[in-house]
């Protein structure tokens, strides 16, 4: 009952926030663009899926971060009201997402909704949606744990940093070094630790490009393709989202604040 | 009535508060005075729930706050600097902790609102006041679910002089209707008509607890300054 209250307020606040109505045009425009000048379906959701797998992680838990820093008086404020304090930052957590989340759907959801009705593009707006309210989660995990803003940035920063690129490079890294071995079991496990990858990989076997990724595609197929793949797939994600936001609850509830 | 009973507290290495016992009755208001670091605001902070004391209890109307929430419905807090959602107008942020709340409107105390003029500016956004109408917004939550505990952190540093009289005349009749003032200020000549007793804090230890005219006599200042002055040089 109370948490919705907060909900409500949070979002009133966010929802006038001039950043984050400049990101909704940008999403908007973008789509468009490439909705109208593309050619080509798959081509179109290959693009929009790049910008989905870096900008919207990006935004999410930079702006997370830089309002749960500029709220800490705010949320002082409620620490001192007769309310539990799992409650307080839960209803900031769903205030952040279900604001960036609006964002997201009326940027990239409604150009898609209206003008390609594939399940493929339902599957990239799933998709953007689960990597929102993941990097929110981590954002607000940082956010608890640092006490200082700057810091607390900086870590926001280097942790898309981590999971867009340096992962990657990890990965590929580690292939190179064990190419004699069978590497495919490992490899989809190495997927499944970062959740821009299974994300991209979800999507990508939905596209049929799969198959330019030779064997390793193939077993990737197999094994998400399937039915209880892509259960295991949105499970990992829902946990991507369950552990940090339940790790910042328990660290916020004996705070010094 | 508050009750602290043998309250530690450490950051990292260092002790803000050591040992800490202090026995606050109602109807009484209290100045918590001390140098700068000498744990004043964390105690504060212990009693509010903000932060978590390391060693002791705090009890307040006999029911121990560890763990607790509820109790703070009892309580307002006016913090030394209040900040709002940027973009929520006086009137959402008032709505808004009504609306948290829930407290049915003639149980409200809405006379400092009505002293401050605030209404006049309802529509105001938070972002564009200044320092000291954000006071006053402050100074308003704190009373306005009528609390029996009232804890104000330096309440007017950014108040001019009448709105500062109205702050101080509010807290005096809060007072006599058996409520307790919770004060901590470094500008002393304002407390002197303002608190009964005064709890003088160091190094995170209280040194006294004395009423006012006690005070005075041991120390032999008529001026609350002065008889500060007197027990820093003394010490």
């Amino acid at each position: 009952m109370i948490m919705k209250k907060i909900v409500k307020y949070v979002l009133l606040d966010i929802l006038r926030n001039k950043i984050l109505i400049s990101y909704t045009l940008l999403l908007f425009a973008i789509t468009m663009t490439m909705l109208l000048l593309g050619d080509n379906e798959t081509k179109v959701l290959l693009s929009l899926l790049n910008i989905v797998l870096i900008v919207l992680p990006l935004v999410s838990i930079i702006f997370s971060t830089i309002y749960y820093y500029n709220s800490v008086e705010f949320i002082e404020l409620l620490v001192c009201q007769p309310i539990r304090r799992t409650s307080i930052l839960l209803s900031i957590y769903a205030g952040l997402t279900l604001s960036l989340l609006i964002a997201f759907a009326i940027g990239v959801g409604l150009p898609l909704l209206l003008m390609d009705h594939s399940s493929t593009a339902a599957l990239l707006v799933m998709i953007g949606c689960l990597l929102t309210v993941i990097f929110a989660a981590l954002a607000i995990l940082g956010s608890v744990r640092m006490r200082d803003k700057t810091r607390g940035i900086g870590m926001a920063i280097l942790a898309w940093f981590y999971f867009s690129l340096l992962y990657d490079g990890l990965v590929l890294f580690l292939l190179f070094q064990f190419s004699d071995y069978p590497l495919e079991k490992p490899s989809i496990v190495l997927g499944a630790l970062n959740p821009i990858d299974l994300a991209r990989i979800m999507l990508l076997l939905r596209l049929d490009s799969s198959a330019m990724m030779g064997y390793t595609g193939a077993v990737f197929q197999e094994f998400f393709g399937s039915a209880g793949g892509t259960l295991l797939a949105f499970g990992l994600l829902l946990l991507w989202t369950m552990v940090p936001l339940l790790a910042a609850v328990r660290r916020f509830n004996h705070k010094d604040l | 009535m508050i009750e602290f009973s043998h309250l530690s507290k450490k950051f990292g290495k260092l002790p803000v508060l050591d040992d800490v016992s202090l026995h606050l009755t109602n109807g009484k208001s209290i100045a918590l005075i001390g140098p700068n670091g000498s744990g004043k605001t964390t105690l504060i902070k212990c009693l509010l729930g903000m932060v978590v004391p390391d060693n002791g209890t705090i009890t307040v109307d006999g029911s121990d706050i560890y763990g607790d929430w509820s109790y703070r419905a009892g309580l307002g807090y006016m913090p030394q600097i209040g900040r709002y959602p940027d973009n929520m107008t006086i009137a959402q942020v008032f709505g808004m902790m009504k609306d948290i709340r829930h407290i049915p409107d003639q149980q409200l105390d809405e006379d400092l609102i009505r002293a401050y003029k605030l209404p006049a500016i309802y529509d105001k956004r938070m972002r564009t006041l200044s320092g000291g109408t954000r006071q006053k917004v402050s100074a308003c939550l704190a009373f306005l679910f009528d609390p029996a505990v009232i804890v104000l952190d330096e309440p007017t540093a950014g108040l001019d002089p009448v709105s500062a009289g109205i702050l101080t005349d509010k807290i005096i009749a809060e007072t006599q209707k058996g409520k307790l003032p919770l004060i901590t200020s470094h500008i002393l000549s304002e407390l002197d008509d303002l608190v009964d007793e005064v709890v003088y804090l160091q190094d995170g230890r209280v040194k006294f607890h004395k009423s006012l005219p006690q005070l005075r006599a041991d120390t032999g200042e008529h001026k609350l300054v002065r008889a500060i002055a007197h027990v820093m040089e003394n010490a």
